[in-house]
C-alpha cells in the first residue's frame, strides 16, 4: 500500500494563490514540476458557473468550497492552561480546499503594508524607545523593506489586474489615492470600481472631517485586462456573491482566472487532486528535503515523491502543521522563547459601527467584495504609540461586498432575535444599514504560537496542529482607539441611530462566528536563525531545498488584508530562486 | 481505513428504502414548476411525527405568520429542516468527530458534542418535550402561543436543564429556521420565494453592476436558481 514515483526537479505542496505562482514562474525555467493539491479540481466553468454558485446556503454557509474539518482541523485554547479542543466546524477562518485555494473565495481586498510594518521593532524602538514595547510582546522585523519589494507588488498586482488609486507614486503624492501608502513604481493597473451609496457616503463625511478617502484596492476587475500570462479578466458586475464563492464571471483575480490555464499549458508542469501530502521527507543529516509523502486518496495509497526543491504552498496553518510534522526548524517553545517553528502566530484585529438610516436604500446586494472606499489617517505610521498608549493601526472603510440574508440583516439593538419583532425588524431595517469598519494590526506575544496537539488526531493519524490564541491589552487598546475615531465619522453622518461592536478589555478569542482567514506568523522570516524559521529568501534555515511562501512569514500581523503581501513575497522568492539558487543551489542567507 | 466517525450511515437515519425514495423525489429540480403539496401533506423523511409537530409549532412561533411578511408555515421551513437533518448537514459529514469529546467546555471553543446535528434534534426535541409536559403539562404543540414563546425563550437561555451534548439545540433550531427562510428554494424552504420578496433581496439575479451607488429602491423582484421568479 505505498509506492515511489519517478523523482520531479520540483514539488508544489498546495495549489492556491502561491503555490500557482510559483509554478508557473519555475515553469518558465523548464524544470519538471509536480503540484500536489489536496481537494478536488476546480474550473470557472463547471464549478463557479451561474446559477449553480449563486446559493448562499451550499457555500456561504456550509462552505462548500472550503476545508471539511472532518479531514483537517485544528485545536485552539486561549492560553497554556487551558485544555484545547478541536475545531470541529468551522467558525472564526474558512481555509480553502482544492484547486486556487482560499484564492477563488477570497474578497480581493489587495494591500500593500505600510514601510514601518517590515521593521516594526525597530521603527519603535527608534521612534518611541525599546520600553514601548510590552515585556512579551515578540514583534520583529522582516529582514526586508518595502522599497525592495515594491518591484514584486507591482509584478503581482499588474498579474492580478488590480482596480485602485495610487496615492504616492515616486514620492509624489497623487490626489484620491492613499497619501500615506508607500511610495510605488506607477499606479494600478486598472481604475478603481465603482462604489456603493455607504461608500459614497462614508467617504464625504470622511473628507469633511479633513481625513483622506481612497478607494480600497480591488482584485474585483473594473474592465477588461490582459495579464502577462495571457489571462483575462472582464470587468466586474457587482454580482453580491464574491467571498466564499467562485466568480460566475472571470472578474475575480484569482489562480483560475490569472494563472493557471496559461501553467497548465506548460509541458514540464502537471498536477494531482486529491492528493494530501503527510510530510516533507528529509535526507538522512536532516539537511535537505529528498521529496514529500502524499496521500493518493484514488489510488488509496501513500506515495513517496522524490523532488530536489520542495515549495510548502499550503496555506500558512498547513505549511507550519507540516514543518512541525516533518522537522523542518526547532519546534518554538513559549517557557523558553526557543526555538522557531510555530513562533508568533497572530491574527487580526477588527471592530465596527453599524448605521441605520430609514430613508436610504443601500441595495447591499449590489456589491462586490472589495468596493469600498478606506482611510488611513489611523494607520500604524499614523499614531504616536507613546502617547496613545499602544503599538499598532487600522484602516477605516466602508463598502458592501454582499447583501446575503442569511449571512445577517442588521437590526437595531433592542429588536428581538425571533419572532414577530424580527420578523417585522428584517422588513423594515433590511438595505437600510450600513457599516464603518476597522481593519487593524494583531501584534505578536510569547505565548501565541502552533506546535503539535497532544491528544487529537486526523484521519490520517497525525497530530492535528494546535493553536494558542487569545486577544491581548495592546490591541484592545487600538482597536478601542479606532471606536472612539469611527464614532465621531459616525454621528457626523446623522444616521437615525447607531451601534458599535469592538472588542473591550478582557474579550476572549471566540472560534464560533466569522472573523478574517488572515492566520499568520509560524513560519516567519527574518534575518538570524536563531529568530526565524525561515530567511529573507523565504528559504527553510536548517534544509536550503525547503521554501515557504504564504501569510506564515509575517512575524506579526499586518493592519492589512495579507494576500498582496503574500504575493509579493512569492515573487520575490521566485526571483531568488531562478536567479540564484538555481545555478547554485545552497543556502541565501 | 476509513476512521470509525465516517462509518456513520445515513441509513440509521432514514430508516428504510421507502424514505431513501421520498428524499430522492425531493431533490433538485423536482420541485420546480408543479405547484407544491400542503405543508400538512408532506411526508417527513427524518423527523417522527411527534419531532414533525414540535418542529412545525416551533418553528411558527420563531417566524409567525401574522404581522407583515410570509412566516415559517408558508415558507416551508419545516420541509428544510427534515430535509437538511436527512442530508450531509444532519450527519455531521464535514464535521470533525472524532473524540475526546468535552461538551462543557468554554462556549467560545465551539460545538464539542460527540452528537450530529440530527442526533442533537432528536434528543433535544425530546428532553425539552419532556420539559414542556413536566413544567407547562401539554406537548409544545398543544400548548397556546404565548406558553409556547415563554418555553422557546427558557431554552433560548439554556433554562430548561438540557445536558451538554444538548446545549447547541436551540442555536441549530434559530439558525436553521432563518436559513430555511432565506436559502434558494431549491432546499425546500422559502416557498415562492416570498422571505426575498419581503425584504427586498432580489435572489440569485446576480448582476448589479448598474445598480452600484445608486440610492433608490431596486425595482425587479427576485428569481431562484430554477429560473423561476416572483
Ligand atoms: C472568505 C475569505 C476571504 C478572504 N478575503 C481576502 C481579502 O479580501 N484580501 C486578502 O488579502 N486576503 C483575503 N483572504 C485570504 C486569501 O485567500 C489568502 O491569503 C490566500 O489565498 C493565501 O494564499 P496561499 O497560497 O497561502 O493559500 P491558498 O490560496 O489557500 O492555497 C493553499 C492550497 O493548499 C492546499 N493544501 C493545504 N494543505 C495541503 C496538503 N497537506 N497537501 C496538499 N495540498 C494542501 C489547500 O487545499 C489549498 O488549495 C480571504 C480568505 C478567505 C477564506
Ligand atoms: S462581485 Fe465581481 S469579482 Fe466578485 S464574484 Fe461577483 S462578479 Fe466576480
Amino acid at each position: 500500500m505505498a509506492r515511489t514515483d519517478p523523482k520531479k526537479d520540483v514539488v508544489i505542496v498546495g495549489l492556491g494563490w502561491t503555490g500557482s505562482i510559483m509554478g508557473i514562474e519555475l515553469a518558465q525555467e523548464g524544470l519538471e514540476i509536480l503540484a500536489l493539491e489536496r481537494g478536488p479540481d476546480r474550473a470557472t466553468v463547471p464549478d463557479f458557473k451561474y446559477p449553480k454558485v449563486i446559493d448562499e446556503l451550499e457555500y456561504g454557509i456550509r462552505f462548500g468550497f472550503m476545508q471539511k474539518p472532518r479531514n483537517s482541523t485544528i485545536t485552539v485554547r486561549r492560553n497554556g492552561d487551558e485544555v484545547a479542543q478541536p475545531m470541529r466546524r468551522l467558525g472564526s477562518f474558512l481555509p480553502g480546499d482544492g484547486v486556487g485555494g482560499a484564492g477563488i473565495h477570497w474578497n480581493g481586498q489587495t494591500w500593500r503594508p505600510m514601510e514601518n510594518e517590515y521593521r516594526l521593532r525597530s521603527y519603535v524602538e527608534e521612534e518611541f524607545g525599546a520600553d514601548a514595547i510590552p515585556e512579551d510582546m515578540t514583534i520583529q522585523d522582516w529582514g526586508v523593506t518595502a522599497e525592495e519589494l515594491e518591484p514584486y507588488f507591482d509584478r503581482f498586482e499588474y498579474m492580478a489586474g488590480i482596480s485602485g488609486q495610487a496615492g504616492n507614486i515616486n514620492g509624489e503624492i497623487i490626489e484620491g489615492g492613499n497619501p500615506f501608502e508607500a511610495p510605488r513604481s506607477r499606479d494600478y493597473p486598472l481604475p478603481p470600481l465603482k462604489q456603493t451609496v455607504d461608500a459614497k457616503m462614508f467617504a464625504g463625511a470622511a473628507k469633511s472631517m479633513g481625513y483622506h478617502p481612497f478607494p480600497r484596492p480591488a482584485a474585483n476587475a473594473s474592465e477588461a485586462w490582459t495579464n502577462e500570462y495571457g489571462m483575462q479578466l472582464g470587468p466586474c458586475n457587482f454580482c453580491g456573491f464574491c467571498e466564499r464563492y467562485g466568480c460566475i464571471n472571470y472578474s475575480k483575480s484569482s489562480p483560475q482566472t490569472c494563472i493557471l490555464d496559461a501553467l497548465k499549458r506548460y509541458p514540464n508542469f502537471s498536477y494531482r487532486v486529491n492528493s494530501e501530502v503527510l510530510r516533507v521527507d528529509l535526507a538522512p543529516d536532516g539537511q535537505t528535503a529528498t521529496g514529500v509523502t502524499y496521500w493518493d486518496d484514488e489510488a488509496g495509497e501513500e506515495v513517496t515523491q522524490p523532488a530536489d526543491l520542495v515549495i510548502l504552498a499550503a496555506y500558512q496553518l498547513h505549511n507550519v502543521h507540516l514543518m512541525l510534522l516533518s522537522g523542518i526548524g526547532d519546534p518554538y517553545d513559549p517557557r523558553t522563547g526557543q526555538g522557531v517553528t510555530g513562533k508568533n502566530y497572530a491574527y487580526q484585529m477588527n471592530g465596527g459601527t453599524t448605521l441605520f438610516y430609514k430613508d436610504v436604500d443601500f441595495n447591499p446586494f449590489a456589491g462586490a467584495g472589495s468596493v469600498g472606499m478606506a482611510i488611513d489617517d489611523f494607520a500604524i505610521n499614523q499614531i504616536d504609540f507613546g502617547a496613545e498608549g499602544f503599538i499598532g493601526g487600522s484602516y477605516i472603510v466602508a463598502g458592501n461586498s454582499n447583501g446575503q440574508p442569511i449571512r445577517g440583516i442588521s437590526l437595531p439593538e433592542g429588536t428581538p432575535k425571533w419572532g414577530a419583532g424580527w420578523k417585522q425588524g428584517i422588513g423594515e431595517w433590511y438595505g437600510h444599514s450600513m457599516s464603518i469598519g476597522s481593519h487593524g494590526s494583531c501584534l505578536a506575544y510569547r505565548d501565541c504560537h502552533l506546535d503539535l496537539d497532544p491528544t487529537y488526531t486526523d484521519r490520517h493519524g497525525r497530530p492535528l496542529m494546535r493553536m494558542t490564541f487569545d486577544w491581548k491589552p495592546n490591541d484592545i487598546r487600538m482597536t478601542q482607539f479606532m471606536k472612539g475615531k469611527i464614532e465621531e465619522i459616525a454621528q457626523s453622518m446623522n444616521p437615525d441611530s447607531w451601534q458599535s461592536s469592538f472588542k473591550s478589555e478582557g474579550a476572549r478569542y471566540d472560534i464560533r462566528p466569522y472573523q478574517t482567514t488572515h492566520n499568520v506568523g509560524g513560519a516567519i522570516m527574518g534575518t538570524d536563525p536563531n529568530t526565524s524559521a525561515v530567511n529573507r529568501y523565504l528559504q527553510a534555515w536548517g534544509q536550503h531545498n525547503v521554501f515557504v511562501l504564504g501569510a506564515g512569514a509575517f512575524p506579526q500581523n499586518i493592519q492589512y488584508n495579507p494576500t498582496g503581501a503574500v504575493g509579493a513575497l512569492a515573487y520575490w522568492a521566485a526571483r531568488a530562486i531562478r536567479e540564484d539558487y538555481l545555478p547554485n543551489p545552497g543556502p541565501l542567507a | 481505513m476509513t476512521p470509525r466517525f465516517l462509518q456513520t450511515s445515513r441509513r440509521a437515519f432514514l430508516g428504510g428504502s421507502a424514505a431513501a425514495a421520498a428524499l430522492a423525489a425531493l431533490s433538485e429540480g423536482a420541485q420546480a414548476q408543479q405547484p407544491l403539496p400542503p405543508l400538512e401533506e408532506y411526508a417527513p423523511v427524518f423527523l417522527t411525527p411527534a419531532e414533525w409537530a414540535f418542529v412545525m409549532a416551533a418553528t411558527a412561533r420563531i417566524i409567525p405568520s401574522d404581522g407583515d411578511g410570509p412566516g415559517a408555515q408558508e415558507t416551508r421551513v419545516p420541509v428544510f429542516i427534515d430535509r437538511q437533518l436527512a442530508g450531509d448537514f444532519g450527519a455531521a459529514t464535514d464535521l470533525y468527530m472524532q473524540g475526546p469529546f468535552t461538551p462543557d467546555a468554554d462556549m467560545n471553543l465551539g460545538t464539542q458534542s460527540p452528537l450530529t446535528p440530527a442526533e442533537i434534534y432528536r434528543q433535544g426535541i425530546a428532553a425539552f418535550e419532556t420539559w414542556c409536559s413536566n413544567e407547562l403539562g401539554a406537548a409544545f404543540a398543544d400548548l397556546p402561543a404565548d406558553q409556547q414563546d415563554s418555553a422557546l425563550q427558557a431554552l433560548a437561555d439554556d433554562d430548561v436543564g438540557l445536558e451538554p451534548e444538548l446545549r447547541e439545540f436551540w442555536t441549530l433550531l434559530l439558525q436553521n429556521t432563518k436559513e430555511g427562510y432565506f436559502a434558494d428554494p431549491r432546499h425546500g424552504g422559502n416557498a415562492g420565494m416570498q422571505a426575498w420578496v419581503y425584504i427586498g433581496f432580489p435572489g440569485a439575479r446576480a448582476n448589479f453592476h448598474e445598480w452600484a451607488g445608486r440610492d433608490e429602491a431596486y425595482p425587479l423582484g427576485p428569481v431562484d436558481i430554477a429560473g423561476e421568479r416572483a
